[in-house]
């Protein structure tokens, strides 16, 4: 490749005044002056969170109010920090939803431990544990961030369910297909 | 002089010193929210005053723009710890802020403001002192602030105010003569008043009732002179070598703070509104508005005055514009400058001025 050489004009006397230049940059400074400032104002204004976002960890609900959380422990079996703890339980007979059988009695969350590496949401086979939006936390002692069961269904809220598994289940049960 | 009129004179010494000190606090608001506005920020927006603050909209929106920042700013400047280093020249290091900050207050006492016509048809200036000699007395006492950079830098015996203090000296000695030089073609225009008042009245009129006759439209390179002389002794950028804070930490007032440091900044910025205003009363027709008239009587006068702190809002404005644009000259550009480039340019500019004058008498 052939080296180009620039050809240094010597510069005029305009040039050597510098005030066209100033001028210049005078219109350029006044041209941003008018722009509007593109700050967000942090506590009051939140950015955006883009889908997807690996923000706290917490357990949601399907849309009929029920906890889809069947404690089966491969959140936290695949958890890297071991930040999470599930204290098994199960569903009593009386309940509507009898037939799921096991439920959480506990289910903890370390926040201080957890790294936010979102595994628990790939690896749940009920879509109970999504990261969702929240990206910042705090408190004033360490029990304080280790989030219990309501805490975590309550920043958690409710998602939709594409799949409504259990619904089902029940529904080919009736119907005399168990297996299904 | 009786004592009635005594107490009136302290009393508009009064005003007026609370009114150009209340304008260099907020000269740094708008400084704020000059640089903010041009990096796309949105400037001093939070400090609220209790009762004024919770006032539904125009509370807020005072907030907004930051009108009570520099009362926080300034009680700030009260409350802070007053670092005072065991190296330093004790003497020498209070004395300085008081030195830069007094010739700065000083300078306003000869400053036409506006002007007042009676009914019988006489016109007074709305000034404290009307001194015939009032931009001899404005160059020499402004000049005289230097000094307080210069103690500051040498007292506090350490080696960035030093520099500091030594660039302002030189920075000075180089710009007070090109500045000097620049303000004569001025002088023998108005056939050789130096009083600020006769000086704004001769520019009221406008050539065949078009063209405002401001000294700027036929002496532009006076006023260019002026302006960039203007910048290097007010120690503004590009021309801030006392302080260029980023090859000399903060130069001269590097070892001061709280009240002394706020000292140093007041007269930092009223050195700007005075200088603002000098270069208004000399070549933007101080409180003239072409085309214009005043009113007689009070209107008249309130109108003057409006008009004349428009006009140093605007060159203040000008400053600040100028800081957010232009980068910090080297050292040694600002020596080649003043001596090789400002200095002959103001003696061949007095020269030609003189030529001129002289060819128009003979007319």
């Amino acid at each position: 490749m052939a080296i180009k050489v620039l050809e240094r004009k010597p510069l005029s006397l305009a040039e050597r005044t510098y005030l066209p230049q100033i001028a210049g940059g005078l219109r350029i400074t006044m041209k941003n002056l008018m722009k509007p400032p593109v700050t967000l104002e942090y506590p009051d204004a939140r950015p955006d969170i883009p889908k997807g976002y690996r923000g706290v960890p917490t357990l949601v609900k399907d849309p009929n109010g029920r906890e889809k959380c069947v404690s089966c422990q491969l959140c936290e079996f695949v958890c890297p920090p071991k930040a999470i703890r599930i204290t098994p339980g199960s569903i009593p007979e009386e309940s509507e939803t009898a037939h799921v059988e096991k439920a959480p009695e506990e289910f903890e969350i370390n926040m201080l431990r957890c790294i936010y590496c979102g595994y628990c949401e790939e690896v749940c086979p009920e879509e109970a544990i999504f990261l969702q939006n929240i990206f910042s936390l705090n408190g004033l002692s360490r029990e304080e961030l280790v989030f219990k069961k309501k805490k975590l269904y309550e920043i958690g809220g409710t998602l939709p369910d594409q799949h409504f598994k259990w619904d089902k289940k029940r529904k080919a049960e009736l119907s005399g297909n168990p297996h299904h | 002089m009786d004592l009635t009129q005594f107490i009136w004179l302290v009393v508009k010494a009064a005003i007026m010193i609370s009114v150009v000190m209340g304008a260099a606090t907020y000269a740094v608001l708008l400084e704020r929210k000059v640089a903010a506005a041009i990096q796309w920020r949105p400037g001093p927006n939070r400090t609220q005053i209790p009762i004024i603050g919770s006032i539904p909209v125009i509370g807020t929106w005072l907030t907004r723009i930051g009108i009570f920042q520099p009362v926080a700013d300034g009680l700030k400047f009260l409350f802070k710890e007053d670092p005072f280093p065991k190296h330093v020249n004790a003497f020498y290091y209070v004395l300085a802020p008081l030195v830069a900050f007094i010739p700065a207050m000083t300078t306003m006492t000869v400053m036409p403001f506006g002007f007042f016509t009676s009914d019988d048809g006489s016109v007074t200036p709305l000034v404290l002192a009307n001194l015939d000699i009032g931009i001899l007395f404005i160059l020499a006492v402004s000049s005289l602030g230097v000094y307080g950079i210069i103690l500051g830098g040498w007292s506090a015996n350490s080696k960035y105010p030093f520099l500091g203090g030594i660039r302002a000296s030189s920075q000075m000695l180089s710009y007070e003569l090109a500045m000097g030089l620049s303000l004569l073609p001025v002088f023998m225009w108005f056939g050789g008043t130096l009083n600020l008042f006769d000086i704004v009245q001769g520019q009221s009129d406008e050539w065949y009732g078009i063209i405002p006759q401001w000294t700027i439209f036929y002496q532009p390179l006076s006023a260019l002179i002026f302006l960039v002389a203007l910048f290097a002794e007010t120690n503004r950028l590009p021309f801030d070598m006392p302080e260029s804070e980023t090859d000399l930490v903060a130069g001269y007032n590097t070892e001061y703070g709280s009240f002394k440091f706020g000292l140093f900044f007041v007269g930092e910025y009223t050195h700007v509104i005075i200088g603002s205003g000098v270069f208004t009363l000399l070549f933007l027709g101080g409180w003239d508005i072409p085309w214009l008239g005043f009113p007689d009587g009070y209107l008249g006068a309130v109108l003057s005055v409006f008009v004349f702190a428009v006009k140093v809002l605007l060159m203040v404005f000008f400053f600040m514009w100028i800081r957010w644009t232009l980068p910090r000259f080297r050292y040694d550009q600002v020596m080649n400058l003043g001596w090789q480039k400002l200095l002959p340019l103001a003696i061949a500019n007095l020269v030609l001025y003189a030529i001129i004058i002289a060819i128009i008498e003979q007319f």
